[in-house]
């Protein structure tokens, strides 16, 4: 890949991919890579995203499921659209 | 089938009970906390050998006294132990540790410290210290195969990226070794907690995978729920967890699992500490997710080398086993470089396949069984923690 991934997304089912770069700022036009086939798409980021978080994929509601390796990883508890940040303040363990 | 693995050897320790070992310690081992003075004193004397103190060992009962008993005896027992001197307060447990230390056949020697104190037991265990250095520093390394060692697994300071590179590396090598016939380790009960429906299908069969399940279950019920007092937040996932970018268990749990790989399964499951009977392959180990603790259970166990992904940059280490740091983390890369010894930020950049990390991840295997130090041990880090399943009597 010629160009560095901003964002890996693990499987096509997945609604939120994890940033591999440090220091990504709001308005970058990601390159995102789904690492199950190697397939590219872009994503504008709409926050300041530090290396290692996650980025909703799509316009995820409270109450959805987040979604990543294609299995359910928590619940959402606010309202996040696409491009934001995913993270405690927005997502919980469905389990304790 | 023969693959481009099945010829890799070593130049290790065969010792006495056939198992291979690649370090070649002289241990002066405490029985009990209130062992580790004379222990350490004697180690001081004696140079080439390593006391490795702990805490607890008195007053312990039950379930949780045998655990401690494993751990003792599988530390002193495991193949990167040349020789052990053994050391507690009073004969009893002593001998009943040095004794089970013996039936690998390795030199065991006893102390203990009631009706002599610290002086005496110190004078009698450093004559048996010299001359166990002596004949430990005359053994030889000869070659072995890669397929005779026990390689353990269990990461840290795991975030994202662990899930994306470290762990999958790890995996990558379990699915090339384990049919070459190594024997892996993996565990962490807790942390599988959001991927249980996945583990348990890894398993050889559906008998073993319903004794995971049930395992794993009762752990959830008698220790989370039991002990609970909020959502565990700042535990499981950790402080660094969530600072790398982890939101919940069943994130961290899917990242965890990545470690056995796409085809390994596991044949059989393990008490705390406790070696593997049922022939070569891949075990699950009933354990804690706390670094040291897994990793001292393991190397109970007779792991004789741990494979260790960390995100955010783990520093644990072991006294008898070399920790082998992996990380996919290129600011952990960037910040810590002294921990690494295996760099896979390239999968993140989509300039390393997991086929090519696997690859560097059992050169270094190879490089360290040789001898070769790994970050771990250059710096030092000896953490050796006892698992405690409940309050001393």
């Amino acid at each position: 890949m010629a160009e560095i991934p901003h964002l890996l997304v693990h499987e096509h089912d997945d609604n939120v991919g994890v940033v591999v770069v440090e220091g990504l700022t709001k308005g970058t036009d990601m390159l995102c890579c789904v690492t199950h086939d190697n397939s590219t798409f872009r994503l504008k980021s709409e926050a300041d995203v530090p290396i290692g978080h996650k980025i909703a994929l799509k316009d995820l509601k409270e109450g959805d499921t987040a979604i990543k390796y294609g299995e359910d990883i928590g619940k959402i508890i606010a309202d996040i659209p696409k491009g934001h940040h995913v993270h405690t303040h927005n997502c919980k363990t469905k389990r304790w | 089938m023969a693959s481009k693995y099945s010829n890799i050897t070593v130049q290790a320790y065969r010792r006495e009970n056939g198992r291979v070992g690649v370090r070649n310690h002289v241990v002066i081992l405490p029985v009990d906390d209130i062992s580790n003075a004379a222990c350490e004193a004697v180690a001081n004397n004696v140079k080439g050998t390593m006391a490795i103190p702990h805490a607890y060992g008195r007053l312990q009962f039950g379930e949780d006294l045998e655990v401690h008993f494993r751990t003792i005896i599988g530390a002193g027992a495991n193949p990167n132990v040349a020789a052990v001197v053994v050391i507690g307060i009073e004969p009893g447990w002593t001998k009943r540790i040095a004794d089970g230390i013996r039936e690998t056949g390795k030199p065991v020697a006893e102390f203990s410290i009631e009706q002599k104190g610290d002086f005496e037991t110190i004078r009698a265990a450093s004559w048996a210290a010299k001359d166990f250095v002596h004949q430990a520093t005359e053994m030889q390394r000869e070659e072995c195969s890669i397929s005779e060692l026990w390689v353990s697994t269990k990461c840290g300071e795991s975030d994202t990226t662990t899930g994306l590179g470290s762990c999958p590396t790890v995996g990558n090598m379990y699915d090339k070794l384990l049919p070459e016939g190594i024997t892996g380790f993996f565990g962490e009960t807790s942390e599988i907690t959001g991927a249980e429906h996945i583990c348990q299908k890894r398993a050889i069969n559906e008998e073993v995978g319903e004794r995971w399940y049930k395992m794993w279950k009762a752990y959830s019920e008698d220790v989370i729920f039991a002990h609970q007092t909020d959502d565990l937040s700042d535990s499981q996932p950790t402080k660094g967890n969530i600072e790398g970018g982890l939101t919940t268990i069943e994130e961290k749990a899917l990242g965890n699992l990545e470690k056995i790989g796409r085809t390994s399964q596991y044949i059989d499951i393990l008490e705390p500490a406790e070696a593997p009977k049922s022939g070569n392959g891949l075990y699950f180990m009933d354990s804690s997710s706390a670094a040291a603790e897994c990793v001292t259970l393991m190397a109970a166990g007779g792991a004789v080398i741990h494979t260790f992904p960390t995100g955010q940059g783990n520093v644990v280490g072991n006294p008898i086993v070399p920790v082998i740091k992996i990380t996919a983390n290129p600011r952990t890369v960037r910040t810590m470089s002294e921990h690494v010894d295996v760099d896979v930020s390239g999968i993140l950049r989509r300039e390393m396949t997991i086929d090519e990390a696997g690859d560097e991840l059992i050169e270094c295997i190879r490089r360290t069984a040789n001898g070769r130090y790994t970050a771990a041990e250059a710096l030092g880090h000896r953490e050796f923690s006892m698992t405690k399943l409940y309050r001393s009597a």
